[in-house]
């Protein structure tokens, strides 16, 4: 019988597939990018079935607000056509859609006969952002720090890597 | 009621498309964001072994994968845009050289 939670699960794990499915046949960038935040979307509504609603909204705004505007900016910034493809590329599509396929067909046969049947209900811990930041601010206080150092370098190292050399150049002259 | 299995198997199906995506995709930006389809696989599992295991401790992890992924998006398209800069291209088959 179909639950509701059933059929709003099947719903977004449909659009997810659809998603990253597209991505994988589109030749442009952008039209690949697009369907990724597709992808994202339908993410964050399997979250919110999960109950963990403050990752469903940092999903949203992270992911497919903040790091898939840098990917759509670049695009544009390089001006990035249509994929050309090599031998080596159809080689590849030979040989790895179908391994691919087997792996994926044999893994989910075993994920669904060697676990039992216990249910996910819907909402059975809820991740609201009280709950989430007590557990961050306390239990996981170092790797929160460690992560913002982590943050701090990498916005050097990007800042560094994507100035030109001719104004790396002119600052050491002065 | 959703069993914990069918949330593995989408976890599963998206990490095979991102594995997938980044050996057959020849552009060095769409290879990129194959990895974060492979990073959104992953945190899918992480949330629902959360509930199943009644540990919040799952999600707190799909935050540091978030951060980690925005790092690595940063500093992975500037060295793009560093790529470009130098090569005047995007395809992979083309940058076989570390040296100019």
């Amino acid at each position: 019988m179909l639950s509701l939670h059933l059929i709003l699960f099947l719903a977004f794990g449909a659009v997810c597939v659809a998603g990253a499915v597209n991505l994988l046949a589109q030749t442009h960038p952008i039209n690949s990018a697009l369907s990724l935040i597709a992808v994202m979307a339908a993410l964050a509504g399997e979250y919110l079935l999960l109950g963990a609603e403050f990752v469903a909204a940092v999903q949203v705004i992270v992911y497919a607000g903040a790091i898939m505007v840098l990917f759509v900016f670049t695009i544009m910034l390089l001006n990035a056509g249509v994929e050309e493809h090599t031998k080596g590329s159809r080689v590849a599509i030979v040989i790895g859609v179908p391994g691919l396929l087997i792996g994926s067909v044999l893994l989910a046969w075993v994920v669904l006969h060697r676990s039992g049947t216990e249910a996910v209900a819907m909402g059975a811990l809820p991740g609201d952002p009280r709950t989430i930041g007590q557990l961050l601010f306390h239990d996981f206080l170092l790797p929160f720090e460690v992560t913002s150092v982590l943050i701090l370098i990498a916005i050097m190292g990007a800042v560094v890597l994507a100035s030109k050399p001719e104004a790396i150049q002119k600052r050491k002259e002065h | 009621m959703v069993p914990l299995s069918y949330y593995l198997v989408l976890s599963g199906i998206l990490f095979a498309c991102g594995v997938a995506g980044f050996l057959i995709k020849r552009n060095i930006i769409t290879i990129f964001m194959s990895i974060e389809l492979m990073l959104n696989g992953v945190n899918l599992s992480f949330v629902a072994f959360a509930v199943h295991w009644h540990a919040l401790a799952g999600q707190i992890f799909v935050f540091f994968v978030m951060v980690v992924a925005a790092a690595e998006a940063a500093v992975g398209l500037a060295i793009i845009i560093a790529v470009y800069r130098t090569r005047e291209t995007l395809n992979v088959d083309q940058v076989n050289l570390l040296k100019l």
